[in-house]
């Protein structure tokens, strides 16, 4: 295959992979992108096999045929409700095969350069497997603290500031040792031990970050997957990879930047990891006076059924109890009987981004009436109900009114500000800020407690 | 423990201290009820139906006033009928609720004290969140705005809502509320609903939201200065802002068809809002309806308890708004006393125990056993409450001063680094010294590098924020076109680089068919 003919097909995979993420801007267009995603890739893959794979072709369509099967597998059986999960095991295989092509170019006898290119070319494989490694691990860890293999608080080891800059200065020493290295074996040392390093320092990134700000990490491993793809196109001189992976890489780090701003937090403090260790320990304990009151059932049917504007929040709460089913068909009896019934979603509520938009439209619920923050604060005062599934800090009133709050001057949904509102919730315990809630005793708010799910679906019969 | 309801004795009272409801759940919560014959009848609560709720009739007065604690609404005293005063009717170590005001009623108190009573007053209990429930004065300034606008449109001879019918055009009412306190912001929720068009104003400016959340009018003033004063009350103004205020009123008195005023100081009179000047100016038939007349009136020609007219306007003095519903307003002075008598049943066996320590508990006994400890200690309670429908305060304006103080004393350096200047000069000379170093061919690629992050940025912000979790499913799999590195090294001759190279075929693809099909499978769900 002539040289200009594999950059022509590269060059039409990288437009169709920009189309694809282009159709991702309305519903209606979605799945038109997602279809000139897999044939971008599909023409990328073939023509790569047709011009540069001369021999091992069994082994090459054994393993890939054994890898599309498990991937097909794996995104036939994930539950919705485990998206973030797979996402993040996703990217970490990701991050481990800019590792393994990083070190077979190394290895690879054939490439030889020299002079500035090399030097250039030594960079390049360099930063490819180190940030391949740190998202590999990173997306592990990430993954063992969505599925709840790993705790969900902050791991928090003494001088962890110092432990992270003193790594990363022992990477620049490395580097500037590697590329002057003259002896293969040396390299290949050094190349080894930049990668243990950078191991451990992915897992010591997300370790220290509370299950709060997960919306965040997991965009940014996203974001470091694709840059990670764009330092494997430098190394290999491939311009597909680097449009692939630039894309890709601005992308998370757009996620990134509305998710921080959603929590009004700064990207580095969430690096640094620690919710509230800044400072916001000493208010992060108090407790607002007040009473908690309560309701049952039959009650809140009588308060649905009585109302005329509904607004559900669903937090990650809904995810973990599997309720969007049971909320979907409340709302669906209520539209019926001619009430308002809108969704509000709050940008990190749940533990990805468009999480909750997602579990909404696995249970049908029509997205014209699933609306962002921004487009429906403004309503509350005129809400007659608002029913909080399983959120909690993204509905606490403290980040308006308590300058000293952990979570002060994050934009919050103004639940309190309508007329009644209901909160569904397990205990009373805090939520992943470690912030009390004083929503919870406010004059207008009932809790019903008790598995979210259980309660809907009673709810649902009550109605 | 007994409770004794007696019946009110005050002239023109018709409110009673207990409803059907509360005494079924005072009796449930183990407590014996004695319910004076008669007592709730002016409130249309019958005897028989005091009797279903589980309480005993007494036979005399004085054997309600003999119970362990006596709940009533107005303050005890003289009855003619028995010749006593009705504290001297109470058994000794006996516990009274009801309203006292304890601060004109200083002789009660000693009375009180003289007999070893324990008196709480509900109209001395703290307003901080926590006794919101309890809050009685908040309960009835609710019921007097309300009822305060319906004697305003029984006096005033016309429609509220503006109609249009066959018979020609009706305009609408114009009223204006003066105050926004809980009285205030149910007359103008009640005027609202009747149709009127609302005006309101308030010396303190946070309740502008408020006012506005009920699709009234804030009047405002050009005048910067706050009337908060403390425990969410309204404090004396400056005396040019008073004339700015007056400004105000007599050119809304000379607009408007009714003023419902609701403005008073804690501890002074009343101020005198509308002058006779401005009763003047008002069109015949118009309607003020004075809620301050017991404290003396917001307007100059108010006489208490009545309605006078004055070159054809109405002003409706009455002190007994909360009275003139009576059910009402017993079914919900009943539940704040029962929330009270409840806070102090904490054991729930029927008996109340007056813990001084609790600062609701405390605030409202003004005679402890014997003892008179009124004035309570002012609390320190950090969230101090507005009387509020539940609206949005206010942050500190202090924090804000500071803040914005701060930032200015931060060194020009630093505002250089925080401008958007620096990154750009950053990313120049970055730019330059790469350019300094580096051969073509990274320059090449460098190019379509940078580019594609641009046009990464400009196609993901058009990216529908419902569709973020897809968004990073495929992406996830656009991201594995790293795979293509691993099947240019795959036909290596080298078995290391080989089999590196499979072991990342391999994984790439979990991910390629893995990220696509899973997009797929969230996007069908999309199609709504």
């Amino acid at each position: 295959m002539s040289p200009s003919l594999i950059t022509v097909s590269y060059l039409g995979a990288a437009a169709l992979f920009i189309l694809a993420l282009g159709g991702l801007s309305t519903n209606d267009t979605a799945r038109r992108g997602n279809l000139f995603g897999i044939i971008g890739m599909a023409i990328a893959v073939g023509v790569t096999i047709a011009a540069f794979v001369t021999r091992h072709y069994e082994i090459l369509i054994a393993v890939m045929i054994a890898g599309g099967v498990i991937g097909f597998i794996l995104a036939r059986r994930v539950q919705m409700t485990q998206m973030p999960e797979l996402v993040a095991i996703l990217h970490s295989l990701v991050g481990l095969a800019a590792v393994l092509i990083g070190f077979a170019n190394f290895l690879d006898p054939s490439i030889v350069f020299s002079g500035t290119e090399k030097t250039i070319h030594d960079i390049e494989v360099f930063v490819g497997i180190a940030i391949g490694a740190l998202t590999f691990t990173g997306s592990v860890i990430a993954y063992g603290k969505l599925s709840g293999v790993i705790g969900g608080q902050p791991m928090l080891l003494p001088a962890r500031h110092w432990l992270n800059l003193a790594m990363f200065i022992a990477v620049i020493v490395i580097a500037v040792k590697f590329v002057g290295a003259t002896d293969l074996d040396q390299a290949t040392m050094l190349l080894l031990v930049m990668t243990v390093i950078a191991l451990l320092f992915g897992i010591h990134m997300v370790a220290a970050i509370g299950g709060a700000d997960m919306p965040v990490v997991i965009s940014m491993l996203n974001s470091y997957s694709g840059w990670a793809a764009a330092a494997t196109g430098f190394m290999l001189s491939n311009d597909l990879l680097i449009v692939t992976g630039a894309l890709v890489g601005s992308s998370g780090a757009i996620l990134s930047y509305i998710m921080c701003r959603a929590m009004n937090r700064h990207f580095i403090g969430v690096i640094a990891g620690g919710f509230g260790t800044a400072g916001g320990s000493a208010t992060a304990g108090t407790t607002y006076e007040g009473e908690v009151q309560t309701i049952d059932i039959p009650t809140m049917a009588q308060l649905l059924n009585s109302a005329k504007e509904v607004m559900v929040v669903p937090g990650y709460g809904m995810a973990t109890a599997q309720a969007q089913h049971a909320i979907a068909d409340i709302a669906r009896t209520l539209i019926d009987k001619g009430v308002n019934v809108r969704f509000g979603i709050h940008p990190v509520a749940g533990r990805m981004p468009g999480h909750m938009n997602v579990l909404l439209a696995e249970a049908r619920v029509p997205y014209d009436i699933v609306f962002e923050m921004d487009e429906i604060n403004a309503d509350f005062p005129n809400v007659d109900v608002s029913i909080v599934v399983g959120a909690n800090d993204t509905v606490n009133p403290l980040a308006q009114e308590d300058a000293e709050s952990p979570i002060a001057g994050m934009p919050v949904l103004e639940v309190w500000k309508g007329h009644t509102t209901v909160v569904l919730k397990r205990g009373m315990a805090a939520g992943y800020a470690g912030v009390d809630n004083p929503l919870f005793v406010r004059d207008n708010t009932r809790m019903l407690f008790g598995d979210a799910r259980d309660s809907l679906e009673a709810l649902a019969k009550a109605l | 423990m007994i409770i004794g309801i007696p019946a009110e004795i005050h002239p023109g009272e018709k409110r009673v201290a207990a409803s059907p409801e509360v005494v079924k759940k005072l009796v449930d919560a183990g407590f014996d009820v004695v319910v004076e014959p008669g007592a709730g009848v002016a409130a249309s609560f019958g005897d028989d139906v005091f009797l279903e709720a589980g309480a005993t009739i007494a036979k005399d007065t004085a054997r309600t006033w003999s119970a362990d604690i006596v709940i009533k609404v107005r303050p005890p005293e003289h009855n003619s009928k028995l010749g006593r005063h009705e504290i001297e009717l109470m058994s000794e170590g006996a516990c009274l609720i009801s309203f006292l005001w304890p601060a004109q009623n200083q002789d009660l108190l000693q009375k009180f004290a003289e007999r070893k009573l324990t008196a709480l007053a509900m109209d001395s209990i703290p307003r901080i969140s926590r006794a919101q429930k309890l809050d009685a004065l908040s309960s009835m300034a609710n019921i007097g705005g309300y009822r305060a606008v319906i004697e305003a449109s029984n006096l005033f001879g016309r429609f509220f809502a503006g109609q249009i019918t066959a018979a020609g055009k009706v305009p609408p009412a114009k009223v204006l509320v003066i105050g926004a306190g809980v009285a205030g912001l149910a007359a103008i929720g009640t005027a609202k609903s009747l149709g009127a068009i609302v005006r309101a104003f308030d010396t303190r400016p946070e309740v502008k939201d408020q006012i506005q959340s009920m699709d009234a009018e804030f009047l405002e003033l050009e005048f910067e200065e706050d009337g908060t004063g403390e425990g969410g009350y309204a404090k004396v103004m400056s005396k040019e802002f008073i004339e700015a205020e007056m400004a105000l009123f007599a050119r809304q008195a000379y607009e408007v068809d009714i003023i419902i005023t609701t403005a008073l100081i804690p501890g002074k009179p009343a101020p005198k809002l509308i002058t006779n000047g401005m009763v003047k100016t008002m069109r015949r038939g118009s309607v003020i309806v004075d809620l301050a007349a017991e404290q003396g009136g917001n307007c100059e020609a108010t006489e208490p308890g009545k309605v006078v007219e004055s070159q054809g306007v109405y002003i409706v003095g009455y002190t007994d708004l909360p009275s003139r519903l009576a059910p009402q307003a017993s079914q919900l002075y009943a539940t704040n006393i029962y929330n009270l008598i409840m806070e102090m049943n904490q054991e729930n066996d029927g008996n109340i125990v007056v813990d001084m320590e609790d600062d609701v508990i405390r605030g409202a006994t003004v005679v402890n056993n014997g003892e008179v400890t009124w004035p309570p200690p002012t609390i320190a309670v950090g969230a101090e409450r507005k009387p509020s429908f539940g609206g949005q305060e206010i942050k500190s304006r202090d924090g804000e001063k500071k803040a914005s103080a701060a930032a200015k004393e931060a060194s020009g350096i630093a505002r250089f680094l925080k401008s958007a200047w620096f990154p750009v000069i950053l990313a120049g000379l970055a730019l330059f010294g790469l350019g300094q170093v580096a051969p073509p061919s990274f320059m090449g690629h460098f190019t379509v590098f940078v580019l594609s992050c641009f046009i990464g940025y400009m196609v993901i912000w058009n990216v529908s924020p419902s569709l973020h979790t897809p968004l990073m499913s495929v992406t996830n799999a656009i991201s594995s076109i790293i795979v293509l590195g691993a099947l240019t090294q795959i036909s290596s001759t080298s078995t290391l680089i080989y089999i590196l190279a499979a072991i990342a075929v391999f994984i790439t693809c979990i991910n390629i068919v893995g990220g696509f099909s899973v997009t797929q499978r969230m996007l069908q769900m999309f199609r709504g």
